[in-house]
């Protein structure tokens, strides 16, 4: 028996390969499995290669798997672009139809099932994904009670007609593929999970949800790849706590209108990619100037441009930390796994009140939209904190005015909300004085800039820098932000196989820069490697700037579009040491 | 209830002497208070320009925004807080150059605020260039052989784009301009009101006397039907957009705010944050 494995299913756009994935994956979690998908698809609707990836385990993972165990293929195609992936002894399943055949040199089993043609027979070739899923799932020996479950609620409000249609699919494809392989294949049976059922979503649902948590009840968001799933979730919840999404004409508006509504007291935030991000940059700097709260979040693509719309990347890093004109307090968090993107958007809320910054929460393109398992959520574990928010201020004497930019030790004011009798105060991008009113007095300049800019000295967000640092003389210090972690790690079990020693940093807080964290290990490594989907080493930038240390410093790089595998960190780390 | 001098606050308007807005600015305070609005209630968000210092000059909470982004930040206030009065404004370079795609959507959106453009038909700020409003051949600095654009019909675009509340006036005008803000903070949807406010010191052809002889004053055709679209349209055609008054008002479409499912009368600011646990367990149940 196996305690993981990987399954694939490729074919054309629209061919079903999206809710196949979902219905295998859901199947698998109810079962108890730890799962791990990865999406590979392109910037069209109808037509080209796509395909979803998911790593299916008896222990938490947290990486996609170098190697693939099956491949489902509704056209030849998907065979010949991914069959190079099969382990030795693989498995693939495909439609008889296309008359499919192996690339030489590709050593695995080839089951032509007749795909279309059982799935024309009862009806539709709708259906095809299901004669391919149920043939897949048959192999793998695994309870069909619990995939006919999840293919009933797929379908289920279709109708009971077409759920059934839908079971006979998949019972056929089964009965097919086992005839033909004289039963479940032995190679391929999974250990027993534990049968609890986990957690499964996306980064961006994690972050949907944490934000209703934290009590966000607008956005304001302009759809783009690969952000949109944040709105989509939040359009069918916030109705419920009293909110709502509001798609504005671009991410211009989008921004803007999140600081007016912010300003005017609820949280709110706006969700976004680097185009959008771009877009936003001048808004930022009022945010920032007028110290109003303002969540951002950026689910980094492939840039630059247009770039790659749908590939992975890390290279959003620089706009983020230094985007806008002139200077601002600014915080850029960077969640490393679902729990995080849970957590962190709640304390982005908080941490925005709390020092009335903007706040950008910087996702990658993996992490946003690999559906995985994830832990326990809590809901009470970050409270809910509004900083110096007021409310019901005590009258003011005559001709006094509520102080908004108050000096205040900490440089963080007073805030009010419109409707307050005493609160009346004026906010402007201009350079203002404690009153909120344009002010080009020297002194006054200096000082606000200072205020503002010092509101963030010694600001340190939970688990600023994740360290998982066993060794006292590690041969490697890896340095990660994101999604890589988990590949990190995986890559890091193999080096330890082989007798090296590693520790792993996960940087989250990206600006202000966690300088000391950061700094006492770099003292303590011999030599250091830093990871990112970038091709300029804008992580490594910032350490070397803020924690110095460049001449142990190595990059490993890459922006090809594709995540890191973990065979490729295992054998960057192992030509460094 | 708030009298007008209450909306006044002790700020020296940096507006030239002449210049057409001071009287947008008194008409404004003068309708908040007619229409029985406290200062705390209102939100005056502006954008850059001249026109856009005036969020400054009114005791109210006030919002200067960026160049061409009033709109966008004032939804945002009223989404938040649907209890407050919520007034954008700005300059016609500010909503209908660099803003122009948010007033088209902020009308097709309709939520219940005020937009009160300070239109000049030049820029001021900046000191003399040609703006979206600027008739064909006019010399500026930036138009030396003058503008060889077609003028911007703000009217017909709004009036294009679905707007529940059109209207336009003439800052001389203030007994008018001051009946169509109040009419306009009344109108539960979108009001837009487009004000003719001379700039004295950059734009010698478009003066007070100039308007005075140019403009067609709705007020004088009692017959004229502000419900109807068509017939709204054909004027604002026939004056070649030189006319004042209410111009078209729609009280039947209801506003943004009262479409949105789930949206309370209560303001969302006001509202209580913290979700409960029974709620977030319900959440979490769609994700196994």
């Amino acid at each position: 028996m196996i305690s993981q494995l990987s399954w694939k299913i490729g074919g054309q756009q629209g061919e079903g390969v999206e809710s196949t994935d979902r219905i295998f994956s859901t199947a698998l979690n109810r079962l108890g499995y730890y799962l791990y998908g990865y999406r590979h698809f392109s910037s069209r609707i109808k037509g080209g290669h796509t395909n979803n990836k998911i790593r299916i385990s008896t222990n938490p993972i947290r990486a996609i798997s170098d190697d693939l165990d099956i491949l489902v293929a509704f056209d030849q195609e998907s065979i010949d672009l991914n069959s190079h992936e099969l382990r030795p002894g693989g498995v693939v399943v495909a439609d008889a139809k296309f008359n499919p055949t192996l690339p030489e040199g590709v050593n695995a089993k080839l089951f032509a099932v007749p795909i279309t043609a059982i799935a024309e027979e009862l009806g539709t070739s709708l259906m095809k994904n299901m004669v391919a899923s149920g043939a897949s799932w048959a192999l793998l020996g695994l309870p069909v009670d619990v995939f006919n479950k999840a293919v009933e609620e797929e379908f289920g409000r279709k109708g009971p007609a077409i759920v059934e249609k839908n079971i006979e699919a998949v019972k056929r494809g089964s009965e097919f593929v086992l005839e033909q392989a004289g039963g479940p294949l032995d190679e391929f049976k999974l250990e027993p999970a534990d049968g609890k059922q986990k957690l499964f979503m996306i980064g961006n649902e994690a972050i949907a949800l944490g934000s209703i948590a934290a009590g966000c009840r607008l956005m304001s968001a302009y759809p783009i790849t690969p952000a949109s799933e944040i709105m989509e979730y939040l359009i069918k919840k916030l109705p419920k706590f009293g909110g709502t999404v509001v798609q504005t004409e671009d991410e211009i508006a989008a921004v803007t209108m999140a600081i007016g509504a912010n300003y005017a007291g609820v949280r709110t935030m706006t969700a976004s990619a680097g185009p959008g991000l771009s877009l936003m940059m001048e808004a930022i700097g009022l945010a920032g100037m007028t110290e109003t709260p303002l969540v951002i979040v950026n689910t980094q693509r492939g840039g630059p441009s247009t770039g790659l719309p749908t590939k992975q990347e890390q290279s959003d890093l620089n706009a983020m930390v230094y985007g806008t004109h002139g200077e601002i307090p600014k915080i850029v968090i960077s969640p490393a796994s679902i729990e995080d993107c849970f957590y962190d958007t709640i304390e982005a809320f908080n941490l925005s009140e709390e020092y009335q910054v903007p706040v950008i929460i910087m996702t990658d393109l993996q992490l946003s939209l690999g559906k995985q398992s994830c832990g326990t959520l809590n809901l009470g574990e970050i409270p809910i904190k509004r900083g110096k928010l007021v409310r019901e201020l005590p009258e003011l004497e005559d001709n006094q005015y509520f102080k908004r930019y108050e000096f205040t030790e900490d440089g963080v004011s007073p805030r009010v909300l419109p409707g307050d009798k005493s609160g009346i105060h004026h906010v402007t991008g201009v350079e203002h004085d404690e009153v909120g009113r344009p002010s080009e007095n020297a002194v006054n300049r200096q000082k606000m800039m200072d205020k503002r800019l010092n509101k963030l000295n010694g600001m340190t967000i939970r688990d600023a820098v994740r360290t998982d640092a066993p060794h006292n003389d590690a041969d490697l210090l890896i340095i990660g932000m994101g999604s890589t972690g988990g590949t990190i790690d995986e890559a890091r079990s193999r080096l330890d196989a082989d007798g090296l020693r590693t520790n792993h940093i996960t940087i989250r807080q990206i600006h202000p820069f966690p300088t000391s964290i950061v700094q006492a290990e770099l003292e303590k490594a011999k030599k250091v490697v830093i990871l990112e989907n970038n091709a300029t080493g804008q992580l490594a930038s910032q350490v070397k700037l803020y924690a110095g240390n460049a001449d142990k410093i190595e990059s490993v790089l890459k922006y090809d579009g594709n995540p890191f595998l973990p065979s490729e960190v295992y054998k960057a780390c192992k030509e460094l040491i | 209830m708030a009298t007008f001098k209450e909306f006044r606050n002790n700020v020296k308007p940096n507006w030239c002497p002449g210049c057409g807005d001071f009287s947008v600015q008194a008409s404004i305070q003068r309708a908040a208070a007619n229409v029985g609005l406290e200062p705390e209630r209102l939100a005056v968000i502006s954008g850059i320009g001249c026109s856009g210092r005036i969020s400054g000059y009114i005791n109210a909470y006030g919002l200067h925004g960026i160049h061409g982004r009033a709109l966008p930040i004032a939804q945002g206030v009223k989404l938040a807080n649907r209890e407050l009065t919520v007034i954008a404004s700005g300059g016609d370079g500010d909503g209908f150059a660099i803003g122009m795609g948010h007033t088209v959507h902020a009308i097709r959106r309709n939520l219940d605020i005020t937009y009160i453009v300070m239109d000049n038909q030049i820029y001021g700020l900046t000191k003399g260039q040609t703006s979206p409003r600027s008739a064909e051949g006019f010399k500026t600095k930036s138009t030396p052989e003058g503008s060889i654009e077609s003028t911007l019909s703000p009217l017909e675009i709004a009036m294009s784009a679905g707007a529940t509340f059109v209207a336009q006036s003439f800052s001389s005008d203030l007994k008018q301009l001051t009946a169509l803000i109040e009419a306009g903070l009344n109108h539960k949807g979108f009001s837009l009101i487009n004000v003719f406010s001379p700039c004295v010191t950059f734009n010698k052809v478009n003066t007070y006397d100039w308007f005075k002889e140019n403009i067609v004053n709705l007020d004088q055709f009692p017959d004229y039907d502000p419900s109807n679209r068509i017939a709204a349209m054909n004027k604002i055609m026939e004056t070649n957009g030189m006319l004042t008054g209410l111009i078209y008002q729609n009280t039947v479409r209801k506003s943004y705010e009262d479409l949105v499912v789930g949206f309370e009368e209560q303001g969302l600011a006001n509202q209580d944050i913290q979700m409960s646990q029974e709620q977030f367990d319900k959440l979490l149940t769609e994700f196994k």
